[in-house]
């Protein structure tokens, strides 16, 4: 039967205790660093070193962080927390989706990488059906149009474009 | 009268115009879909808006923020899921209405109730404003610092029950502002001499990974639900006859939602919370809350969108957001060069005053539209979640890009989504983390400016108002700390309740006799004893 403080604990129990002690770890190691990765200036007061925000901050965050994991009501890593990890680790495929599509733009060019990677995503996510699909490629061209078109938000045209004939490059490098 | 006629040739460009409607119709869409809130939107839009007047930039952004709400409304009536996270009360109210075939009904009233609440706020600022103006140039450093300081303070202690790692995470948002190269000495702060932190961490990029990428990870990973819409029928006006039977507790609320909404941190959670409380204990009919009250209705919806248009003083007044939208939106101003601030109300009254009707326009705009096309806008709740999870992961990437062209922000932003999918998940809060990011970075340089001109601790507050920033920290504090003891005695009397054994002194002497008496609970005493004596003689 969990006890009256896990019972009034704020949030899920799975994963609690990973994150806390990590970001702990972390700020330990961090300040561990202090002395090589900030400086200490000669004739400058205490709140204007440059060191004294950085220590402010990872002493906040040591001292916070702590008392945080400190007063978790769990001291064992139990295997939902392990669970809970492996589901973080799963994120990391649609981060790595993201990243193939951010280094794949610069080469192939916005649009045609849009137009693949929307309806590549949502065959991934399970939706086969003609509706589906045309909405993603309908979605892919509306975005493209719209931001780089129409809005004209910095995105460089891809190199592929250079192998377009004379006036179709300039307006694909300025379009899509 | 001069100030206002200034404010509307501001604002009498088609661009703008283009910027009210876009923004009042993207917002309420946005916060029509559930999964995608206004937080979402204003990251992926940021960077577009670098390139348009800061007006037009701000307008847009103002629109999402300040319609979002109405749309947010939709799903909350109908299919019991808030579309952004301030609607979750409407669910209480709203839902029950539509369960007993009243859908129609609550959506109208909580339209009218979301435009009185947007209406008065903005009316109330309007006349408000002359006096900030004069207020807002007595803060100086010192006084804008303690003014950040207590909006830090606010966003953690406001996360109850969780106010330790929230501050962890402010305190973590404060140490990524430090990195990169230190302005003032010139010298590098946690780069590990790679070039690409030299410049620092952009805070759009951890903005855009802790709302946007976060959120799509969020909904990647979600199972798609059957959503069933009930048929709406009858005419949409009848929400505004019946919100004018209830003028007090919409006056009410609205001032709430505005005196709320210009603290930093508070916001529209308290606000709710406080105008609902009062509705409540004031109606003739408390039995009917939370099954389908009207009343509890227009509480709930007055307050949370009488907040817009008040988060935006400390802001403009101050250059201090209070929560993450305004602190984004902070990011806009410092791109155009137009500092927020004191100055801002000295010599750009208009611009301010412009941005105020602008909200006024859209809060008209979003009324007329929704009136019109509820029908036909409820359809956006069927979009399934995983393939929103793809739309927000291919708008992100516009988002991040544009930004700077830089892959090495993409990975970033990636790596900072993976952390808001965690938060997520553990049901942390991401806000302390940005506003430790804002805030940090102001209250470092006014830190740096105040400090020079203090020569003793208690000069900092010799001025007026520093003394009472300095009073109401203080303040805060005290009553954090009797809140968390107040918690703990309450979790001791909820432990002992549960205990089957006395918790009398007599009782514990009892269960405790066989230490007392038995030789070896005499030994383990002795021992303790000692151990304690000699960690006395070390002091």
């Amino acid at each position: 039967m969990p006890s009256e403080t896990e019972h009034r604990f704020v949030g899920p129990r799975r994963g609690q205790l990973v994150f806390a002690l990590a970001f702990v770890v972390l700020a330990l190691l961090l300040l561990s660093q202090i002395t090589d990765q900030t400086r200490w200036v000669e004739k400058t007061k205490f709140v204007a070193q440059p060191r004294f925000w950085p220590a402010v901050a990872l002493g906040g965050m040591i001292l916070m962080g702590g008392l945080h994991l400190y007063l978790l009501p769990w001291r064992r890593v139990s295997r939902q927390d392990m669970g809970e990890v492996r589901n973080w680790g799963r994120v990391l495929e649609y981060a790595l989706w993201f990243m193939g599509y951010v280094l794949a733009v610069p080469v192939l060019g916005y649009l045609p990488v849009t137009l693949a990677f929307v309806p590549a995503l949502s065959w991934r996510m399970g939706y086969r059906g003609r509706l589906m699909m045309g909405l993603s490629l309908g979605f892919a061209l509306l975005t493209v149009v719209l931001f780089k078109g129409l809005l004209g938000v910095k995105i460089p045209g891809g190199a592929i474009y250079e192998y377009l004939p004379g006036a179709l490059r300039s307006f694909f490098i300025l379009n899509f | 009268m001069d100030l206002l006629l200034s404010a509307l040739d501001i604002l009498m460009r088609w661009d703008v115009a283009l910027a009210l409607l876009a923004g009042s119709i993207g917002g309420v869409l946005i916060g029509a879909i559930p999964g995608v809130g206004p937080a979402v939107a204003i990251a992926i839009l940021l960077p577009a808006t670098f390139s348009m007047d800061p007006i037009v930039g701000l307008t847009v952004l103002l629109g999402i923020y300040g319609s979002s709400m109405y749309g947010g409304a939709i799903p909350a009536i109908l299919i019991n899921t808030p579309g952004t996270a301030v609607n979750a009360l409407t669910t209480y109210d709203g839902y029950p209405m539509t369960a007993r075939g009243e859908p129609q009904r609550a959506l109208s009233l909580a339209y009218s109730a979301s435009f009185f609440g947007g209406v008065f706020s903005v009316i109330c600022l309007i006349l408000f404003a002359p006096l900030l103006a004069k207020v807002a140039p007595l803060f100086g450093s010192r006084e804008i610092f303690l003014a950040a300081l207590l909006g830090l303070l606010l966003v953690v202690v406001a996360h109850r029950g969780q106010a330790l790692i929230a501050g962890a995470l402010a305190a973590f948002g404060i140490f990524i502002q430090t990195i990169g190269l230190e302005p003032i000495k010139y010298s590098q702060r946690y780069t590990f001499d790679q070039d690409f932190l030299g410049s620092g961490i952009n805070l759009i990029v951890v903005v855009l990974g802790l709302f946007a990428l976060s959120q799509a990870f969020v909904l990647l990973m979600d199972e798609d639900e059957k959503v069933h819409i009930t048929k709406l029928r009858g005419g949409m006006f009848q929400g505004l006859r019946e919100l004018a039977r209830h003028p007090r507790i919409a006056t009410v609320s609205a001032s709430f939602g505005v005196l709320m909404g210009m603290i930093p941190g508070v916001g529209e959670f308290t606000a709710q919370f406080m105008s609902y409380t009062y509705a409540q204990k004031t109606s003739k009919r408390p039995q009917d809350f939370g099954n389908g009250s009207s009343e509890g209705l227009i509480a709930a919806e007055t307050a949370n969108n009488a907040v817009p248009a008040a988060a935006m003083v400390p802001l403009l007044a101050l250059g201090i957001p209070g929560e993450a939208l305004t602190a984004m939106m902070l990011s806009v101003f410092y791109v155009h060069n137009v500092v927020p601030g004191p100055a801002l109300f000295q010599n750009k009254m208009d611009f301010v005053v412009a941005l105020y009707l602008s909200l006024l326009i859209l809060n008209v705009l979003v009324l007329l539209f929704l009136l019109v096309a509820t029908k036909s806008l409820i359809q956006v709740v069927k979009i399934p979640n995983r393939f929103l999870g793809v739309c927000i992961l291919t708008l992100s990437f516009v988002g991040v890009y544009s930004l700077r062209n830089s892959a090495t922000d993409c990975v970033m932003a990636a790596a900072f989504g993976m952390l808001g999918y965690i938060l997520k998940r553990l049901k942390l809060p991401a806000v302390p983390i940005i506003l430790g990011m804002v805030l940090g970075g102001i209250m470092e340089v006014k830190l740096r400016a105040a400090m020079a001109r203090v020569k003793q601790p208690f000069d900092f507050i010799d001025r007026p108002v520093a003394f009472i920033l300095f009073l109401i920290i203080v303040l805060v504090l005290v009553a954090h700390a009797i809140r968390v003891l107040k918690d703990r005695k309450e979790r001791k009397e909820a432990e002992w309740q549960t205990k089957t054994s006395s918790t009398g002194f007599g009782g514990l002497m009892l269960r405790r006799k066989d230490s007392f008496l038995k030789d070896r609970g005499k030994r383990v005493r002795a021992r303790h004893s000692k151990l304690l004596r000699r960690l006395m003689d070390l002091f």
